[in-house]
């Protein structure tokens, strides 16, 4: 994301040159992502969530589930939503208030990623067509930010899905009744967010906040449980040649594999 | 001296179909008769509006959007001014008419997502360094929407830009290919948009090979989007060549106005 903080002339210039050379001021290899950390069911109230940590990038994802009214083109669908909270804690540079564009992007690319790759069976969430579904709302919420917060949310958001268990429910004369114990949340895919950044030409993965600040522009892909690309999307100012998107398409199916494996760990 | 050309009173669009079992015929014909690599019928004009500093007008198929820009100008809220470069701002806005169901004119996260994702189209072709301290905003308003509306936006945004006599790298034309019926597509219109597999919306500067705008949501293949990508990077240049084309015509419009007088 975009939220401008200082750094030295002296650091982008460093950064910039090491990256030139094949290497990165954290010892990592450009397409290494920092250390992963993964926990799930951390919030008793949810019925899911997960905290990823992705070197000091810190995401917790929290998912609620209601009983809801169908959109009017979809009645016999779930509804999925996804919010993101920039919260203040999370940087010097975030603000309270209503979410602005980067958080909005953020959600809505972590969305397009469950949405297009059909992660969540929506129609499994039917309970009387037109009527009443099951509206999953999936709450994105950033505690520190070190760069590469949408893989970061994307991740969280996935391994919050898997560990997401629905209450249990009855239909007597049209009205719905929850019963004691719950089932899990049906997911039958698993997508997996993949950023770039592109620092003079060169592609790095998983952009740390210094990386960012001095990055030209971002590239985000998302990739299917079939390797299938699903969701794309190109953020900050600066441009991509076309060799450079095929570069980075070759590269987030070897990093999406390696990711979905930590998240299936769980 | 610009005036909109009058034009007949059109009839009302029908309301849209529910899907038809096919969007692709056996013959490879698209729903509105399109061939599969063929653009919808685009038509621009540029400096349409008198209070603007640049304007430009498009029709690309029932696409209806008008773009507009001042400045360079000061900025408001100052604290906002840069001290090397200029702000660019955007707005892209949908018309609440310009949709089946109506829409509430306030603003979507669709709408703000596209207005950040428009300006960084935008923004590598502008010489931002030029005008410290200023703003240039952008506003692209969608009048009627068909599907393809932020690559029509980008399209009569740039040529807006350029109107304004603002100094350019290029001219961003955009434009997106997808999947529709397993077959690959150029140009989708809502239905295609809607009920087919994949759309990727490019924005390119043409004569710097330099991709400014790329978003993709649905299932393709590598191969697929390597050959998707390939197709909507055509798309783009056919748009340039309509971009060059309405360009000129303002100034040969002008050049004939003065010569009249």
């Amino acid at each position: 994301m975009t939220s401008s903080i200082t750094v030295a002339k002296v650091k982008q210039k460093r950064v910039a040159e090491l990256i030139s050379h094949g290497k990165r001021l954290d010892e990592r290899g450009l397409n290494d992502y920092r250390e992963v950390q993964l926990e799930v069911g951390i919030i008793e109230r949810a019925e899911g969530s997960a905290r990823v940590r992705l070197g000091k990038t810190e995401v917790t994802v929290g998912i609620k589930i209601e009983i809801g009214a169908p959109f009017s083109d979809v009645p016999n669908k779930g509804v999925l939503t996804v919010n993101a909270e920039l919260v203040p804690l999370a940087s010097p540079k975030f603000e309270p208030g209503p979410p602005n564009e980067n958080a909005i992007e953020l959600a809505r690319v972590v969305d397009r990623g469950i949405r297009e790759s059909k992660a969540i069976s929506l129609e499994k969430l039917c309970i009387t067509p037109g009527k009443k579904v099951l509206v999953v709302f999936i709450d994105v919420y950033v505690l520190n930010h070190d760069g590469n917060l949408i893989d970061a949310s994307a991740m969280a958001a996935l391994a919050a899905l898997l560990n997401t268990k629905v209450f249990n429910y009855e239909i007597k004369d049209g009205e719905v009744e929850i019963k004691p114990g719950y089932t899990q949340l049906p997911i039958v895919d698993h997508p997996i967010a993949v950023t770039f950044a592109k620092i003079n030409d060169n592609l790095v993965v998983d952009p740390w906040l210094v990386e960012e600040q001095i990055m030209d522009t971002r590239l985000t892909i998302t990739i299917d449980k079939d390797g299938k690309i699903c969701a794309i999307q190109k953020g900050g100012y600066g441009y991509f040649s076309m060799e450079k998107i095929l570069e980075a398409a070759k590269i987030a199916q070897q990093k999406a594999e390696e990711l979905r494996k930590i998240v299936a760990k769980n | 001296m610009f005036k909109i050309p009058k034009r007949k009173t059109k009839k009302r669009l029908d309301r849209p179909q529910k899907k038809p079992e096919k969007l692709i015929n056996k013959d490879n014909v698209r729903i509105d008769g399109r061939k599969l690599e063929q653009l919808r019928p685009v038509k621009i004009e540029v400096g349409i509006l008198a209070n603007a500093d640049g304007s430009a007008y498009i029709e690309q198929g029932k696409n209806k959007i008008l773009a507009a820009v001042y400045g360079p100008k000061e900025v408001h809220p100052r604290h906002l001014a840069l001290p090397d470069r200029t702000v660019l701002r955007c707005r892209y806005h949908m018309a609440p008419f310009s949709v089946e169901e109506r829409k509430s004119p306030a603003p979507s996260r669709r709408e703000i997502e596209l207005s950040k994702v428009i300006r960084e189209a935008l923004e590598p072709s502008i010489f931002v360094e030029y005008y410290p301290r200023t703003s240039i905003d952008i506003f692209i308003e969608v009048l009627q929407a068909d599907g393809g509306t932020r690559c029509a936006g980008i399209t009569v945004a740039s040529l807006a830009l350029a109107d304004a006599g603002i100094p350019m790298r290029d001219l961003v034309a955009a434009c997106a290919a997808g999947k529709v019926d397993g077959h690959l597509v150029l140009d989708l219109m809502d239905l295609e948009d809607k009920e087919g597999e994949a759309d990727l919306p490019l924005a390119l500067m043409p004569n710097l090979n330099a991709i400014t705008l790329l978003q993709m949501d649905g299932d393709l293949t590598t191969d697929e989007f390597e050959q998707v990508l390939h197709l909507a990077v055509e798309g783009c240049k056919q748009i340039y060549a309509f971009q060059k084309e309405a360009l000129k015509a303002k100034y040969v419009a002008v050049k004939e106005a003065t010569e009249e007088e």
